[in-house]
């Protein structure tokens, strides 16, 4: 148990610490950009909503006992809790950024002891740049980042198609890294194209309020913050877990042995 | 000894297949519940991070 016990103190502390960061960059970069995307995508619901209250209002009129139930349940629905602006939100997207981190770390983490150990910050950094490539380049290059007020595919097909890439992404680079073949690393080439070939679930329209050149912004900024963020991430990780071992079974080597592997 | 060295080699021994198993899990749903829930308190509670990570939203 020790060395679950280390995998998620490593992964708490790096998470945490890299979380931070993300929340930090994102305060200056995306969130600015999402702020006011939402200014336009306001403006766009505006003056649908009250065209909408007035169908409810005649139907409920007209129709009475069937009607009045369902206008309830959309008040519902539109009326679900979310933080105020500002300081409030600010602090759940903080918690929101770091319980993300540390369920990155822990993932890093894992796949990396069952391929061997993270012996350092080097390692944890190359394994950070995998991460980037598995959980935002890939994903991002059929499902770009998006702002609010843009139109988008329904949310489940879009949702299964980011995990499928995901995975197949995690599979190639791993295939390509640790396959002792030529045709491993041709089989890792398949997979990972593969959802880009069947493609992405595809928005019905591209009509949005938001700029075009607002849109350009917010995507070199997510990525850019997600780059540094899975960095510093796949780093702390590497730190930590190097430094973290108690209880675990030591793996008694001598130099020479260790050279010779 | 000749089968922990051989397995350490190969990076996965029995003994760590339970614990990196509960850990790969626990990621797996920490991930899921903050970028893929459809609870309207945890879509908006998360909000910002979904959007900033590119998950898939709304």
């Amino acid at each position: 148990m020790s060395l679950f016990r280390n995998i998620v103190l490593a992964a708490v502390i790096a998470g945490f610490l890299s979380g931070l960061l993300l929340t930090l960059m994102q305060s200056v970069t995306t969130v600015p950009l999402i702020l006011q995307a939402e200014v336009y995508e306001k403006a766009e619901e505006a003056p649908a909503a009250p065209q909408h209250d007035h169908g409810a209002a005649a139907q409920a009129g007209t129709t009475t006992a069937m009607a009045a139930p369902q206008a309830d349940a959309h008040e519902h629905g539109a009326e679900a809790w979310e933080p105020a602006d500002g300081l409030e939100r600010t602090l759940y997207t903080a918690a929101a950024d770091v319980l993300a981190a540390i369920g990155f770390a822990l993932l890093l983490i894992t796949v990396s002891e069952s391929l061997g150990t993270l012996s350092g910050w080097r390692q944890g950094f190359f394994f950070g740049l995998s991460g980037f490539a598995v959980f935002s380049l890939a994903p991002g290059l059929g499902l770009a980042p998006e702002l609010p007020g843009m139109p988008a595919a329904p949310l489940d097909p879009r949702q299964v198609w980011w995990v499928v890439t995901a995975v197949c992404t995690a599979v190639g680079l791993g295939l390509i890294a640790y396959g002792r073949t030529a045709a491993m690393a041709a089989l890792a080439v398949i997979i990972m194209v593969a959802p880009h070939l069947y493609g992405a679930p595809v928005a019905p329209s591209h009509e949005t309020a938001v700029p075009g050149e607002l849109y350009a912004r917010f995507v070199s900024a997510v990525f850019s913050t997600n780059f540094v963020f899975w960095a510093v991430l796949g780093t702390l990780c590497g730190v930590v877990r190097a430094r973290l071992r108690a209880g675990e079974p030591m793996l008694i080597a001598k130099p020479a042995e260790v050279a010779a592997r | 000894m000749i089968s922990t060295s051989t397995s350490a080699a190969a990076g996965l021994s029995v003994s760590k297949i339970i614990p990196l198993c509960m850990s790969g899990f626990i990621g797996l749903f920490v991930v899921g519940f903050v970028g893929f829930s459809h609870m309207d308190v945890v879509h908006n509670a998360s909000h910002d991070t979904r959007h900033s990570l590119a998950f898939p939203c709304h």
